[in-house]
């Protein structure tokens, strides 16, 4: 399959399957009550996918041939420092990035 | 749910008198004020979404994609979260049924807005409801139950309007800032390190995440299994890694809600 028809393949499947899921309970299943032992999965997907995806990443980054690289070691900590204590995405990202070209910077 | 206080729950038999000044003013809006009200009460939001909509538009066009598949991604898949996900997994040259699969299960949590909505909204036409679900995101989600559970006598037709306005100043800015990402992208120079843009993207999404020490443990475990199964093939270690991190996560809830349960039994 050529790269195009592959990122439409996730479109369009990902598109159906998250419209299906935010549709599930208001459309069709009503008033039944999602079972508890689901509720207390479902709060924890996030954290659950989004760390698993970012560590390897992190530590060991391709745009370093997978060395681990104190630049970028640094960026992501500033990252979720900041990210904890002002609890915004946002400028825990600005700061991430701003702590990654200072240290390029100082480092390169 | 919290932040009503213990002393509204007896006055809610009589609740006619109990209303607030606040409460009576949105009960009394039109339909077409309460889409108003929830236009402009989602507008800070707009701030956030933006930028973050651009981020994806420029690393969509880093990772090869067109213009027609960034729209694609965020009109149709509507997620940022997920959107970036499937974006990582693409670049990665993960297989298709990865990609898809770890994609759905970052939205998951959307069906328990989506149960959690069924009191307020459930009233509604098919038709409504088919509309309402395309525009069910964390942001809407998040300002309606809030101005429901504020203002529990709002009529069905005066609840879809407040959803829907939320859902303009959240989902229309979206499309278009990830096309103007898309577009800026083309300038921006190789050396400006965008590769790690992903991953301080993703680690700045996880930091609120952490709201207690469950969900603080099973990003531990994410992280350490994802680590631990990066040998296998791209993609592949995600999906073992996120239902062990899942599964920590309920049982340690499950330890401290025990816990909890004995001491207060104990006093």
């Amino acid at each position: 399959m050529s790269f195009d028809a592959r990122i439409w393949v996730v479109i369009l499947t990902v598109g159906l399957g998250t419209y299906l899921i935010r549709w599930s309970f208001l459309g069709a299943l009503g008033r039944r009550a999602i079972p508890a032992w689901a509720t207390r999965a479902l709060r924890y997907t996030a954290v659950g996918v989004l760390p698993a995806i970012l560590a390897p990443l992190t530590l060991w980054p391709a745009a370093t041939g997978g060395q681990p690289d104190p630049a970028r070691l640094v960026a992501a900590a500033v990252t979720v420092l900041v990210g904890l204590v002002t609890r915004n995405v946002l400028s825990a990202i600005l700061s991430g990035m701003a702590s990654l070209f200072a240290m390029l910077w100082l480092l390169g | 749910m919290t932040r009503r206080s213990p002393i509204s729950a007896p006055a809610a038999a009589g609740d006619a008198a109990a209303l607030t000044p606040e409460q009576a003013r949105v009960l009394a809006r039109s339909p077409a004020q309460c889409l108003r009200h929830g236009v402009v009460q989602a507008l800070p939001f707009v701030l956030v979404l933006v930028p973050f909509g651009m981020l994806f538009g420029v690393l969509a066009n880093e990772a090869g994609l067109d213009l027609a598949q960034v729209l694609g991604f965020s009109v149709l898949v509507l997620a940022g979260a997920s959107q970036f996900t499937a974006l990582q997994l693409i670049s990665d040259h993960a297989p298709l049924v990865i990609v898809i699969l770890s994609a759905l299960v970052v939205n998951l949590r959307m069906a328990m807005y989506s149960a959690a909505l069924v009191p307020w909204l459930g009233g509604a036409a098919p038709r409504q409801k088919a509309l309402l679900a395309y525009t069910l995101i964390d942001q809407t989600y998040a300002l309606s139950v809030q101005h429901y559970e504020a203002n529990p006598r709002l009529r069905l037709d005066q609840r879809l309007a407040y959803f829907f306005g939320t859902s303009i100043s959240c989902c229309i800015p979206w499309f278009l800032a990830s096309a103007v990402g898309f577009t800026l992208g083309r300038a921006i120079p190789e050396s400006w390190a965008l590769d790690f843009a992903l991953p301080i993207t993703f680690l700045a999404m996880i930091a609120p995440m952490l709201r207690s020490f469950a969900h603080v443990a099973a990003a531990t475990v994410a992280v350490l299994a994802s680590l631990a199964f990066s040998g296998l093939p791209s993609g592949l270690g995600v999906l073992l890694a996120a239902p062990l991190a899942m599964a920590t996560g309920v049982a340690v809830e499950m330890l401290v809600e025990a816990r909890k349960a004995r001491r207060g039994a104990g006093a």
